[in-house]
Parts: C-alpha cells; sequence; structure tokens
C-alpha cells in the first residue's frame, strides 16, 4: 500500500474527526476497514450508490438504526446485530433479503481496533446471511456527542410469487407460533450492565432468520403473519399484531419456552420475560390446520428448535392479548409503558 | 429455581382453590387487604382472583414504597441532582415516579442531571469511591426490608471515612401504617372500606418478625397470616384468613415459616437501631401524617445525612389534583373509581405513584386488568370481565 | 413490595461477601445482615443482601399444608357425592 507511514500521521489507534473530513484520511479508513472487509464488486467500484440486478417480485425496503450499551456482548455484537436485524425485517415481510446499505456515526476517539472487529463481524454475518453490502457512509461527530458507534443498515428483498405476509391478517381460529425461547437477547446485555452484573451463561439469540422463514415459506405458502419480537419482545409485537388485525389473543403460559436461567434473570431483576427483547426468534400466525406442519419445518431448522404453538387468535373487539397462567387463572398482556427497569419492589 | 416453582403448581393451586370454595360460607363477604404491592402483584400476574369465589375479595393496601413517598421527597431528590450537582443514586423503581408537575427523576435525567440507577447500596458505595470530588448521595426507600441495606451502607461508609457519601432517608414502617389503616374513620366508624382481615407482609416480616402484628389483631380484633409473595402463599394464607373468621378467631398466623420467625431478624434489627432512629412525625401519601411511622439517621451519624448536609429548599409540592391515589391507598376507592385513571393517567403518562409502580393498584389494574377497552378509556360496567 | 428470592450461596468470600445461585445465574451479595450461612444453604437476597436463610423443612412442611386442603376437600367432595 502505498499509504502515508501512518506514524507520521499521529496515532491510527482511535478514529479522530480527519477520518470524517472527505479527505484521504477517510479514504484510507473506508479502503483499509470497510472495503477490504465488505468486498463485493459494487463496492470496490467506488461509486456514489450501488447499481443492482432485483429479481421479478414485489421489492421490500427496510431499515433500522442500531445502538446499543455494551457494543460487544455475550453471542454477538453491534456488528453483526445491525446485519441480523434488517435482513429479518425484510424477511418478516416474506421477502428474500439480497442487499444492505450501511451508514456508521463513529465518535472522535473511538479504538480502531473495536471498529475493525464491529466491521469483520458485519461483513460475517452479511456472508452468513447471504447479502451483500452494497453501499455504505461514515461520518465521525465529535467527543461527547456519540455512543461510541451508531450503525443504520437499510435492506432490499423481494417478495417471491404467491406469498403474503402482514400484520393485518390474523384471524380468530389461527394458531399462534414462536420460534423458540424468549428473553434470551435482553437478559444477555442486561447483564454486562454497568450496576448491574451478575454472571450467566446466557448469550444473545442474534441470528439471520432468512433461511428459517425460506424454509417455512416453502413449507406453507400461505403464513398470515410473521414478525421478529425485538424491542419490547413478544408481549409488545403480539400487542402490535392484534391490533393492526383488530382481534384478540389467548395465550397458554405454560407453552411458551423460555430458558431456566433466562427465567432466573428476570426474576432476580424484577422483570417480566414477556416484554425482554429478542433478536434471533420470530412469531409466525397460520391457519390452525397448517400450525402442525408448520412446527413441524420449523423444528426441523436449526434456529427453531425448540418453537411451539403457544395460543390461539380470538374474536375480541378491544384486542386484548390475553393469557391463561401457569395457576389457572388470566391476564392481560399489555404494551409496556417503556422500557423495563429492574426494580426493587 | 427452589423455593420458587414449588409455590406455582397448578395441581396445588387448584386444591387450595378447591378449599377455599368449600369452606368460605356462601351467606357473607370477606375481605382481605394485602398490605403488600407484591401481593398485588401477584394477585394480577397469576390471576388469583380468577381461582377465588365471588365473595372473596381482596383489597389493595399502601405497601409500596413508591408509592406512599409523598411528592415533596421526590421534588427533594430532583432538588439534590439539580441544584446540588450531587451524583443521585437510587433504585429503579424510583425512576418514573412523577413530582410536582410531573417532573420524574428520568425527565431530571434527561436535562443533564446525574442520576443513576442502582442495583444494591453497594453499588451506591463503588460509585462514592470511583468519584471522589463528586458528592454522592442514596436516595433511600423503602419498608423494614430494605433499611438493614442501607443501614449496612452507613456503616461501612463510616468505616472507610468515605466523606463524599450521604444517605437522603425515606424509609418508612409497616406496623405504623396498618395500625393508621384500622383507626381510620372510613374502616372503623364509616364502614366505607371493610377488612375482614389482613395478608401480612411476607419480606418485611423476615426483618420484624411476626410479633408486632400480635397488637392488632388483638386490639382491633382482626386476623393476620403472613403471607409469601408466591401466588400459592397468597391463596394458601387466604384460606388460613377463612378458617380464622369461620371460626371466630383473630390471631397472627405464619404461612410463610421458611423464612418468617416470630423474631425476625435481630442481627438486621440491632443494626438498624445502631443507625436509624424514629421520626416522630413522617407525611405518607394517601395517609397523611403518621406518627413515629418513619425513620431518620441517628446525630452520629448526622455527617452522613443528605438533610443534614445540603440545605433544601422550601417549595410548593403539590400533587395532581384529582388524582386518587390517597383514597386507592388506603383502599377507600378503586382504580376504576378515579376520573384520571386510563383518560389523562396511563402508565406511559402516570399522574400519580399508583399507576407508575408494579405493585401499585392503578398500575396492576391497567396491565393485568381485563376492564377497559383498547383506545384507553375505562369500559363500562358490561364490558367488566374481573 | 420488597422483591427477594431464595438462592443458594455456592461460595463465601471476604468481607462478609458472598456468591449466590439462581438456577444457572450467579451474583455477588452481601451477608453482612446473616449469621451462620455456609455453602449450600438458601439465602432470601434483597438488593443485594441476604436477609435471611429459607429453612427447607418449613417450605415442604407449608407444601404438605396445601397438599392436605386439597385432600380434605377431595374427601369432602366424595362424602357430598355419597350423600347424595
Amino acid at each position: 500500500m502505498n499509504a502515508i507511514d501512518p506514524n507520521l500521521q499521529g496515532s491510527n489507534d482511535v478514529i479522530d474527526m480527519t477520518h470524517g473530513g472527505g479527505g484521504r484520511a477517510m479514504a484510507d479508513l473506508i479502503r483499509d476497514v470497510f472495503q477490504r472487509h465488505f468486498s463485493n464488486p459494487h463496492l470496490a467500484r467506488g461509486n456514489d450508490g450501488a447499481v443492482v440486478e432485483l429479481p421479478p417480485g414485489r421489492v421490500v425496503v427496510s431499515t433500522d438504526g442500531h445502538v446499543i450499551s455494551p457494543l460487544f456482548f455475550p453471542g454477538g455484537d453491534i456488528g453483526c446485530l445491525a446485519v441480523h436485524g434488517t435482513v429479518n425485517d425484510v424477511a418478516m415481510m416474506g421477502a428474500r433479503p439480497l442487499y444492505l446499505t450501511v451508514g456508521v456515526i463513529l465518535e472522535e476517539g473511538f479504538a480502531r481496533a473495536d471498529l475493525e472487529r464491529i466491521v469483520k463481524s458485519m461483513a460475517e454475518a452479511a456472508r452468513d446471511a447471504g447479502v451483500e453490502i452494497v453501499t455504505g457512509d461514515t461520518k465521525v461527530v465529535e467527543q461527547g456527542k456519540g455512543d461510541g458507534i451508531f450503525i443504520t443498515t437499510t435492506g432490499v428483498g423481494v417478495i417471491p410469487e404467491g406469498i403474503n405476509v402482514a400484520g393485518d391478517q390474523a384471524r380468530p381460529g389461527h394458531a399462534i407460533i414462536v420460534s423458540g425461547s424468549i428473553g434470551d437477547h435482553g437478559l444477555a446485555i442486561l447483564s454486562r450492565r454497568e450496576n448491574l452484573e451478575f454472571e450467566t451463561e446466557i448469550r444473545s439469540d442474534t441470528a439471520a432468520l432468512n433461511g428459517l422463514v425460506g424454509a417455512m415459506l416453502a413449507a406453507v405458502p400461505g403464513i398470515k403473519v410473521l414478525r421478529d419480537p425485538t424491542r419490547g419482545g413478544l408481549g409488545a409485537t403480539l400487542n402490535e399484531i392484534a391490533l393492526q388485525s383488530k382481534v384478540g389473543m389467548m395465550l397458554d403460559e405454560q407453552a411458551i419456552p423460555i430458558k431456566r436461567d433466562v427465567a432466573a434473570g428476570c426474576e432476580l431483576l424484577g422483570l417480566d420475560p414477556l416484554y425482554v427483547a429478542n433478536e434471533g426468534k420470530l412469531i409466525a400466525i397460520c391457519e390452525a390446520d397448517a400450525a402442525e406442519r408448520l412446527l413441524e419445518v420449523m423444528r426441523g431448522h436449526e434456529l427453531a428448535r425448540d418453537a411451539a404453538i403457544i395460543g390461539t387468535v380470538v374474536e375480541d373487539r378491544h384486542a386484548m392479548v390475553q393469557m391463561r397462567t401457569r395457576l389457572g387463572g388470566a391476564r392481560v398482556v399489555d404494551y409496556l409503558a417503556g422500557e423495563q427497569l429492574p426494580r426493587i419492589c | 429455581m427452589k423455593y420458587i416453582d414449588e409455590f406455582r403448581q397448578r395441581d396445588l393451586a387448584e386444591k387450595v382453590a378447591g378449599a377455599i370454595v368449600r369452606e368460605a360460607r356462601s351467606g357473607r363477604d370477606y375481605h382481605f387487604m394485602e398490605f403488600c404491592g407484591g401481593h398485588t402483584h401477584a394477585i394480577f400476574r397469576y390471576g388469583v382472583q380468577d381461582l377465588m369465589p365471588p365473595n372473596v375479595r381482596f383489597v389493595h393496601g399502601p405497601g409500596c414504597p413508591v408509592c406512599v413517598l409523598p411528592v415533596r421527597r421526590l421534588d427533594d431528590a430532583v432538588e439534590l441532582a439539580e441544584r446540588h450537582g450531587v451524583i443521585l443514586t437510587t433504585y429503579g423503581d424510583m425512576m418514573r415516579v412523577p413530582g410536582t408537575k410531573q417532573r420524574s427523576l428520568i425527565k431530571a435525567k434527561a436535562d443533564g442531571a446525574d442520576i443513576r440507577m442502582v442495583y444494591s447500596t453497594q453499588d451506591a458505595l463503588k460509585i462514592a469511591r470511583e468519584n471522589p470530588k463528586r458528592q454522592v448521595v442514596f436516595f433511600a426507600i423503602g419498608f423494614e426490608t430494605t433499611t438493614p441495606p442501607t443501614a449496612v451502607a452507613l456503616v461501612q461508609a463510616r468505616r472507610e471515612g468515605l466523606r463524599n457519601f450521604s444517605v437522603f432517608c425515606n424509609h418508612v414502617l409497616t406496623p405504623a401504617a396498618i395500625q393508621h389503616i384500622l383507626q381510620s374513620p372510613e374502616v372503623r366508624d364509616l364502614g366505607t372500606v371493610k377488612i375482614d382481615g389482613f395478608l401480612g407482609p411476607s419480606h418485611v416480616s423476615s426483618v420484624i418478625g411476626s410479633e408486632p402484628y400480635e397488637f392488632f389483631s388483638e386490639e382491633f380484633q382482626k386476623p393476620v397470616v403472613i403471607a409469601g409473595f408466591e401466588p400459592l402463599d397468597v391463596m394458601q394464607s387466604t384460606l388460613m384468613l377463612i378458617r380464622q373468621i369461620n371460626e371466630g378467631r383473630h390471631e397472627v398466623e405464619n404461612e410463610y415459616t421458611r423464612v418468617v420467625k416470630r423474631e425476625g431478624n435481630l442481627k438486621a434489627q440491632a443494626l438498624v437501631s445502631d443507625v436509624f432512629e424514629l421520626r416522630p412525625r413522617f407525611e405518607w401519601r394517601g395517609l397523611g401524617s403518621v406518627p413515629y411511622s418513619a425513620l431518620r439517621i441517628r446525630s452520629e451519624f448526622a455527617d452522613l445525612d443528605a438533610e443534614t448536609r445540603f440545605e433544601l429548599s422550601e417549595k410548593a409540592s403539590r400533587e395532581v389534583k384529582s388524582c386518587e391515589c390517597p383514597a386507592i391507598l388506603r383502599g377507600a376507592k378503586k382504580p376504576t373509581d378515579c376520573k384520571l385513571f386510563g383518560t389523562v393517567c396511563t402508565p406511559d403518562n402516570p399522574m400519580g405513584s399508583c399507576m407508575v409502580s408494579s405493585e401499585g393498584a392503578c398500575a396492576a389494574y391497567w396491565t393485568y386488568g381485563r376492564f377497559r377497552t383498547r383506545d384507553g378509556r375505562t369500559a363500562g360496567k358490561e364490558e367488566i370481565v374481573a | 413490595m420488597c422483591l427477594a428470592l431464595p438462592a443458594r450461596v455456592v461460595s463465601i468470600e471476604a468481607d462478609d461477601m458472598a456468591t449466590v445461585a439462581l438456577e444457572g445465574v450467579r451474583k455477588k451479595i452481601s451477608l453482612a445482615l446473616v449469621d451462620e450461612v455456609a455453602v449450600g444453604d438458601y439465602v432470601l437476597v434483597h438488593v443485594g443482601y441476604a436477609l435471611h436463610k429459607v429453612s427447607e423443612e418449613e417450605a415442604a412442611r407449608t407444601l404438605a399444608m396445601m397438599a392436605e386442603a386439597g385432600v380434605l376437600a377431595d374427601e369432602l367432595e366424595e362424602i357430598g357425592r355419597a350423600d347424595a
């Protein structure tokens, strides 16, 4: 490489304002970090945008900003999370995700080694999910004006012929399926939060779900609703669907898969696992008579071994999500006011 | 989870529920006040009321430390963080409680005040050690359960010579509050609040023991059963209360024997009395001024008392008019009796403390109850399911 | 009020500190408020402090009492049926 000796330019260990200044430092950063890891012909062309070919079908575009503390957590980091998050949003539309764009905002002083690690993780996640990162942008903000790194990704995908998935299609009698244990991601993050630290083997479930969705739609093309219960957890996501579809839901608490350690961590912090975030799970709603078949296909996939039917869509003009508790009583599963805070009482 | 899962078993719940249905006499009603928010939470979260016959009802009590803290004290905490520039540390429960003009700690934090949520008083001490040039105040709230950990922190700060640490003490006492409720005209004279017995505090009692309740059962002729916080504990204790009433007894019984002894935790009690003393009066939200119902830091520890260290201004603290939290905390009204409930006041935009804490009666009604329409208005009577 | 959980003591450390486990979750807590706690004991944990030991015998007794409540009810039901 013919770049100027970094030692003559000062420290290369941290990001400084020149890396966002549009000059050589920025060009070097883009070439040495982003292009190197994301290598593909679109990026290599070095244009302002990417020109891509799409197969026939309706096009889905979805965008998601990622901020998280800590940046590196058990089971993942902000890099792979930024890829999975958007790939999953596209997949939940019933589409096959194909391309991603990436916008990165760095805070002055951010360690270059951390950036490399994050970008590498993004590249691997994209490769594993079978999507290409075709264009991107980097900006640097002054120290104190960002939280290390923010990553925004936009995904583009195409819906195959005959697939029609949407949040307003749940009807009374439909089965509600979740692809696996809930709350893993949120608990893994909390275990590393300052002043809350506890030790656990719990890892984030962050994963790209497009492969699983592909297999599910191949088996049951008539799936009505797909959604990933990220922020706000299962509880918030089911409420969104109930409102969109103007239906109620009746869940069975005992059928909802949850790992023992996640349940224990939630008890310890006074949290309800129904509202704890997931990054590698999905909810599927389908006709009752297709449910067993769908479940079988899901359980054959490594990301949905613990898939379970957790409830039924019911008629309810108030669009309430209710739950039969393990004790045999009933309760409402409502939207939460905001993020759950750990509590002592 | 040992000692947790066993007390949530469905088959046992069905057995105890069966016994309650059989033994509750159809000719009368049973009104039991669960003093603690922990019980309120268990009743709603597990749908315990659904397993009760219609003549067995729970009356929600004031046992939620967040709910009973008067607005003035919260405003003081906001002042400490904003005007005195301290690092204010507190439990997560306090963060969203609205003070005067709906100002909460979480809003003060958004405006730049240094407010940090901690899980333990040990974390507050750690923050003080790591920030020797800053004043670190621990905003202490809670009943007898939460008081000993504050006492440990004060003793430790003294031993370590942590001069930048202090405590803003708001610890309150359970027996004084129960007595106040029993003496209130609503219970005693008017009979507007009917209480036939008490589900007694579980974790408070692990510290103070079951003995302090003996006075009430005697003086007010009401049975008390100390009840654990798991749903089966609540149900078994309800059964024990029904039996006492049916047999004309009014005793203190202990269902939560796996943790509560008659004398309580003597070591914790001794430590608390080394560090704290009774306040002659303390203001409770909902109950008003209650004599000898709270603790303050003893003069020996005055240098670690935030109320001594910082001069707190006089303020015109105000609760939202027409917020019924006070009456709800006394058991005199239900959340659905409040005009604000579900209209102006929701967990997203709480007007009163009962809508904030997950143990508050309003929040529990809102989150777990089935009596309102999705558009946020309280449902009409015909729509009330539970 | 007063969220507290029974957890098993897995190790006892200096300065009255200990590590407890709830399933696979481990947390460092203070033993400053309790006496004579040994590894293997269950303690009630509140805001990072052990408040009290949990008695295995008493827990078993309470569970037996709950089961008995049912037995009594079942018997009554049978008697009721026999009478009818």
